[in-house]
Parts: structure tokens; C-alpha cells; sequence
């Protein structure tokens, strides 16, 4: 299998007045048509790993690799043009909370056909029919209806169904799902990730999925990669879990209450300063 | 045997929207009690209803066998009763520092003795001394958790209210939160009413829950009943599903 995405000792920083932030210090994995999830605490750097993949660092940060090459294009030295095409259109970004990412003074429909005129030459009658073909196929019932409706007419996990909708109208073949079910209820998070599931396997996407919920990723993807404090502290494939071997990633497995343990206290994280280095 | 709390036939009304229905729970003293359900079942409002902070439109509530009418509650009240919100970081007052904070209720109320509360509550809620003149900015999402609690706690109530009080944070910090409260439960001797959508949260701090779904409540049941699966309405089973996590239909896509 040839790797779709090559990502080696990816590192970005951010100059503040109290000195360099590192956020991500050295990530290296390849991607092929898998599903992979990316897992760790707030400030693991997890999200910023997929912002740099898909080149939505801010400006003043600086982002270095040894190698960030998706399908043969080097990433960090294509000029803003190219990046800019692969952007929506070769790779796609699935953003956590509806409520805040989608435009609230544009109707769902148009969102999506700007993305999909972004990218192809198509009319504008044609673009309605597939953006309205697209709702369909992540379950929306009533299509016509919900392609006039403003991003604050929806429910959450409608409004994440449209997103999902919006980054894979154009067919990207890598999508890059950064908390994609957080904001949404237990009932809900599960469709909309039978949805995600059954689009990603039809089409053969790439899929990097990063998430704080381990069990929820495990489930979910391939393969995992577990971040602490901007590194890559462990790689395993999602069916041998239960035998991880570091400690921070047993940790986080084992302080989830479950129902039917009965562990009082929860064990909880001894973080321990030699994880980081 | 008297009820810590007692709420029955309540309802509540915005405009025409009933968000909740004939609601009717007891929770005994020294009682752990879950609500559960999806956002809009109106778990939430429940819990408002008793603190006072939404529109009660029937119904009674009993706290401690007093009858609270409307929306005021009396000083008493709120030393019987505190509430800890879900989003730590939209409950602090962004400009006060936690001193200042912590003193607050203590000043309402009159307590005299603040200075030595103030470290206690901090030291209860395993936040040391050191955090006592730090903004909330300066701080992580489970510290700010901690704050909230020991506000909460200072003036000793019986009845903790606790909207979602994990469910902004990361799963490993959850862990010692809930370790937290059980910790102080224990201590103090606290009746709990817990809201969460998350039922391993719910069964792990709680003896008996109540389902709840579109402003009614659905099924009463023990944390025991749940974990052994003695399950009556779907709805609670569909929760139970979503909770397992993601499972994939391979035989669905297969056929």
C-alpha cells in the first residue's frame, strides 16, 4: 500500500512573549487509505497535528518537518496556490462544534456549493442537484428542505451531518476529523459516526481522526497514536489496546468509568515528567 | 422517612415550550441521584427548578420538608443548597480572583470566619494555598472544576446540586473530579442530584438514576438494575447502546 500522507518529525512552535510554545515536537507517521486516530489530553497537540497537515496553522507559528508530503506534493514548500487547491478538495477538514464552524449568514446549501464551485468547473444547477445528493447520502431526510435552512434552524448533529456533507462534496481523499462527535449527544455521536464510517470505507478516504476519547477512537480506526505533550508516546493497532504497553496510555484507558466496574477511587494519571522527553 | 428532596407534578414552561412535564422525583438524605438523558430532556431544568432559576409553572418542590414557592429561595435555602455548573470556564468570574470569589458567599451570608474557610475549602478541593490569589485564566479546566466546588462547599451545605460538572473536561482529569466530589461527599455527608448524558459517570457516582427524555421523566431505576441489564423502556436501552461505544455493522454492510 502506497502511503497517501508522510509525515516525518513534523514540529510546530509558537513564539509568545514568555518564549517558544512547542506544541507538537516531532511526529512522525504515514497514512494510506486507513483510518487512523490520533489521541491525547488538551495540549497533547493532537489538533494541532491535523492543522498543520492541512495547513490551517496560524501565521506566526512556525512548522517544520523533515518530510510533510501528501501523494507526492511536498506540503511545506508548495506555494499558498497549491495548498490552497488541495484544500477542500484533495483534503478535507471535519471541525468539532457545528455551532461555531459553519457560516451562520449563509443557508447550508450554499456552504456547500461554494466548496464544491471552489473546486470544479460545474453549473450552478448541477452544483445544487449533487450538494443536495450529498445531504442525502448523510442521512438528512429532507434534503430540499435543509438545503435552505441557516446553520442556527439545525440541531448539532444535523448541523454536523451538513459539515460532513460540505468536505466531502468535492471527494477528498484525505479527511481529517478533529473531534468530530464531542460536541454532540451520546444517542447522536453514534450516527453520525455510522455516517462518517460508511462514507469513509465507500469512497476509500484516508481518515485521521483525533479525538480525547480513547475507547471512542479505538472502536472507530486502524490504527492509533497516542500524543503526550507534543510526541508520539505510543502506536498500536486499535485491536491490540488492551495490551498497550505505557503507562500514560493505560492510564487513559483505565480512568473512564465504565458501567459495571466498580472501582472507587477512579484510578487516575500520575503524570510523570520523564513521558515528555 | 423525610426526603432531602422532593419534587412532584412539577412542570416548567418557556413561552409554549414545556421543558418539563409532571416531573416527580424523592431523593433521601445522604442519597447519590442521577439524571440522565439527551440534551433538551430537560435534566438540566430540574435541576434549575430547585435551585430557583427557571420558571416553575405547577407542581411543588420540597427541600428539607419546606415547600419552596416560585422562583425565590431565601438565604437558608442557599445554605442548604449549592449548585456546580458544567463549563468551569463560564462559571468563574473572569476578573475576580479566587479569593475574592470564594469570599463572596461567605460575605452574603455573614460568616465571620472567612480567611480560615477560604484555606479550607481550598485545601478540601486539593488546591493549595497558592491558588488562592490566581485569576481563573491562570488556571486548567479541572482547577477551575475544584474552585467551582469549593464555592460551592464553603458554606457547608447538605444538597449539592451538579450540573454536568465533568463533562467539559478530559477524561483523565474527569477521573479525579469524580474522585474529588465522591471524596467530599463522603466527608461531608452530601446528598447529590448529578446530571450527566454519560451513564458510566452516572452508575459509577450514583445509586439510583432517573431517565429522562422530552421533559418527562422515563424510567426510575437503581445503578444495579442498569449495570445487570434489568432495563424497561427502550429508550434507556438505547442509551445503554450509544454508551458501549462505536460498533461497526459489518454484517449490515456485508449482506
Amino acid at each position: 500500500m502506497s502511503a497517501l500522507l508522510t509525515v516525518e518529525d513534523l514540529k510546530v512552535s509558537f513564539p509568545t512573549r514568555t518564549g517558544l510554545v512547542e506544541a507538537v515536537r516531532g511526529v512522525s507517521f504515514t497514512l494510506g487509505r486507513e483510518r487512523l486516530g490520533i489521541v491525547g489530553e488538551s495540549g497533547s497537540g493532537k489538533s494541532q497535528t491535523g492543522r498543520a497537515i492541512m495547513g490551517l496553522t496560524p501565521g506566526h507559528a512556525q512548522v517544520t518537518a523533515k518530510q510533510l508530503n501528501f501523494d507526492g506534493i511536498d506540503l511545506l514548500s508548495a506555494s499558498p496556490k497549491v495548498r490552497r487547491d488541495l484544500r477542500g478538495k484533495r483534503i478535507a477538514m471535519i471541525l468539532q462544534d457545528p455551532k461555531y464552524s459553519l457560516n451562520p449568514v449563509m443557508s447550508i446549501g450554499r456552504q456547500i456549493v461554494e466548496t464544491l464551485r471552489q473546486h470544479e468547473n460545474v453549473s450552478r444547477g448541477e452544483a445544487r442537484e449533487r450538494a443536495l445528493d450529498m445531504l442525502a447520502a448523510v442521512q438528512i431526510r429532507d434534503p430540499k428542505r435543509v438545503y435552505d435552512l441557516y446553520p442556527h434552524e439545525v440541531s448539532g448533529g444535523m448541523g454536523q451531518r451538513a459539515m460532513i456533507a460540505m468536505m466531502l462534496v468535492a471527494g477528498p481523499e484525505l479527511l481529517i476529523a478533529d473531534e468530530p462527535t464531542s460536541a454532540l449527544d451520546v444517542t447522536v455521536q453514534l450516527e453520525v459516526l455510522g455516517i462518517l464510517d460508511k462514507l469513509v470505507a465507500d469512497r476509500g478516504m484516508g481518515l485521521v481522526f483525533v479525538s480525547h476519547d480513547l475507547r471512542l477512537v479505538s472502536s472507530f480506526c486502524d490504527r492509533v497514536i497516542v500524543m503526550y505533550a507534543g510526541r508520539i508516546v505510543e502506536e498500536l493497532a486499535a485491536s491490540e489496546l488492551a495490551n498497550a504497553k505505557h503507562p500514560y496510555t493505560q492510564g487513559l484507558l483505565n480512568c473512564m468509568p465504565a458501567i459495571g466496574s466498580d472501582r472507587h477511587p477512579l484510578p487516575v494519571l500520575d503524570r510523570k515528567p520523564e513521558w515528555a522527553q | 422517612m423525610t426526603s432531602a428532596v422532593s419534587v412532584s407534578n412539577l412542570s416548567v414552561t418557556y413561552d409554549a415550550f414545556k421543558a418539563l412535564n409532571d416531573v416527580s422525583v424523592e431523593i433521601a438524605p445522604g442519597e447519590s441521584f442521577g439524571l440522565v438523558g439527551e440534551s433538551g430532556s430537560g435534566k438540566s431544568t430540574l435541576l434549575r427548578a430547585i435551585a430557583g432559576l427557571a420558571p416553575v409553572t405547577g407542581g411543588t418542590i420540597r427541600v428539607h420538608d419546606r415547600v419552596l414557592q416560585g422562583a425565590k429561595r431565601d438565604k437558608a435555602f442557599y445554605r442548604a443548597v449549592q449548585m456546580v455548573f458544567q463549563d468551569p470556564y463560564g462559571s468563574l468570574h473572569p476578573r475576580q480572583t479566587i479569593d475574592r470569589q470564594l469570599l463572596e458567599p461567605l460575605a452574603i451570608h455573614g460568616v465571620a470566619d472567612g480567611e480560615r474557610r477560604i484555606l479550607k475549602a481550598l485545601d478540601e478541593v486539593g488546591l493549595g494555598s497558592g491558588f488562592r490569589f490566581r485569576y481563573p485564566h491562570q488556571l486548567s479546566g479541572g482547577q477551575r472544576q475544584r474552585v467551582a466546588i469549593a464555592r460551592a462547599l464553603i458554606l457547608e451545605p447538605s444538597i449539592l446540586l451538579l450540573d454536568e460538572p465533568t463533562s467539559a473536561l478530559d477524561a483523565s482529569v474527569q477521573a479525579e473530579v469524580l474522585n474529588l466530589l465522591e471524596q467530599v461527599r463522603r466527608d461531608h455527608k452530601l446528598t447529590f442530584i448529578m446530571v450527566s448524558h454519560d451513564l458510566g459517570v452516572v452508575t459509577h457516582m450514583c445509586d439510583r438514576l432517573a431517565v429522562m427524555q422530552g421533559g418527562r421523566v422515563v424510567e426510575r431505576l437503581s445503578s444495579a438494575d442498569l449495570v445487570a441489564g434489568r432495563i424497561g423502556e427502550d429508550y434507556t436501552r438505547s442509551l445503554m447502546v450509544a454508551s458501549k461505544g462505536f460498533q461497526r455493522k459489518d454484517a449490515a454492510v456485508t449482506a
